[in-house]
């Protein structure tokens, strides 16, 4: 019987890992970019042999320069499953950033990379139990990715999405949102709206609503947002045992 | 190789203790953790050692300051592709608290577990040797609850994610039994050189 630690730990994969998927090198073609915010936008890729994936899941995508040398970086996905053999990634043009530089300024469709994946079970989110989504800035990419999953299968199980950003231009997928997401602005927001940090009077209802057996708590963002929304979760009676949470880093 | 068109990357960095796919970080100390940091005082810590050994035994924080002084000052390497250089950990070497409860002949693998339930698992010849410490300070200071503190394994020759955060213990075993990561398809050593950072590396 394997070791099991005396404390139950918070957060156990979901799903098996193919170990075959998360090994090889794939060609991803790029076939799309779409334009989401001023700093993100969506890039759509052919990957023929993808293994498919669950939402919230990852890759590791490496782009190689003529030297050999090789930058390697962690991405979430974007798109839902969709057993068509296509991807979507949501990037931020990070300052500096050499990948996101690349994608930014040079990226064209029919360029090629090179992923593998996808990889880890443990932030994927089946779509078998209630969901309660908590991200900010670029953190919801994961998210978004449960979120069409949702909408996609028409699932009824219970899911709620509170997203925060600086302000309403810089909300990715701000038109794709329903009844099920609440937006929070940290420091422009339209007419009628708070302007702030995310607070126990945001978190709190979600926790008041909670179905039957409870929600899983997804969180993806900063340290420093993960920190902050996680305490707030654990606040409001959230078991820290059903709390998975995503960093960026 | 397939080249990426246009892609020229950062000035190159001819850097030995780098190791492949791997890139500085600088002053950055990402944290990765997977799940609420938990609010753990020195006064609620305890580490302990069983298993497959002579003498299981715990330690309060008291009882493990109170062994030899041992510091780590080197690199550090995650398996999402940072490196960070020339950092100093503070603790008590492991092979301190193993000699005191004298493993098992027969034993050749730990998991390590976290207060949080966390769990790495590691060959028993990784943490001994002076490769492995239990440590509470960084750069000097307390080690900040979000990178691990109260006190945390460091095992910097492998990927961190292996250096437990607010570590709990090492269960001694005669077998490798795949932790927290690693039954999510990480590597099972995760040795950075040979850059095994998922299973089939």
């Amino acid at each position: 019987m394997p070791f099991v630690p005396p404390t139950r730990f918070a957060v156990p994969g979901r799903i098996a890992v193919s170990e075959s998927a998360a090994a090889a090198w794939q060609t991803a073609t790029l076939t799309e970019i779409r334009r989401e915010t001023a700093h993100a936008s969506t890039f759509r890729f052919a990957v023929p042999h993808w293994a498919g994936h669950l939402p919230g899941q990852h890759l590791l995508l490496r782009l190689t320069a003529g030297d050999g040398y090789v930058a390697q970086r962690h991405y979430s996905l974007a798109s839902p499953p969709d057993d068509e053999g296509h991807i979507e990634l949501t990037l931020d043009h990070v300052d500096g950033g050499e990948v996101s530089g690349w994608f930014h300024t040079v990226a064209a469709p029919g360029d090629q990379v090179e992923v593998r994946g996808p990889l880890s079970g443990f932030f994927a989110w089946p779509g078998d139990r209630p969901a309660l989504l908590i991200g900010a800035g670029s953190g919801v990419v994961p998210l978004m990715s449960m979120l069409r999953h949702h909408r996609a299968r028409g699932l009824d199980v219970p899911l709620r999405l509170l997203v925060s950003a600086r302000g309403p231009e810089e909300l990715i997928y701000a038109d794709e949102f329903g009844a099920e997401t609440t937006p929070v602005f940290t420091r422009r927001a339209p007419e009628g709206l708070p302007v702030g940090r995310m607070t126990a009077a945001q978190v709190a209802p979600l926790l008041d609503e909670r179905p039957p057996g409870g929600w899983e708590a997804y969180v993806c963002g900063s340290n420093a947002f993960a920190e902050h929304a996680s305490r707030l979760l654990v606040e409001a009676g959230q078991p820290v045992d059903r709390i998975r949470i995503e960093r960026f880093g | 190789m397939n080249v990426t068109r246009g892609f020229t990357g950062r000035p190159r960095v001819h850097n030995a203790g780098l190791p492949p796919g791997q890139y500085d970080a600088g002053d950055d100390w990402p944290v990765l953790s997977a799940e609420v940091t938990p609010d753990l005082s020195p006064a609620d810590w305890s580490f302990r050692i069983d298993g497959l050994v002579a003498e299981p035994r715990s330690w309060n924080w008291d009882e493990a300051h109170a062994l030899p002084a041992s510091a780590y000052e080197g690199d550090i390497h995650c398996v999402t592709s940072w490196s960070k250089f020339g950092v100093r950990f503070g603790g008590v070497s492991l092979d301190a608290f193993l000699a005191a409860v004298r493993p098992d002949p027969a034993a050749t693998h730990a998991v390590a577990y976290a207060h949080t339930g966390y769990t790495a698992n590691l060959p028993l010849a990784d943490l001994t040797g002076g490769r492995a410490w239990i440590v509470w300070e960084y750069e000097g200071r307390p080690l900040p609850a979000e990178h691990g503190g109260p006190a945390r394994l460091i095992v910097p020759h492998l990927y961190f994610w292996k250096s437990a955060k607010w570590i709990e213990g090492l269960r001694i075993l005669d077998h490798d039994e795949p932790g927290f990561w690693e039954q999510n398809g990480y590597h099972a050593r995760g040795n950075p050189w040979e850059e095994q950072r998922y299973s089939g590396d």
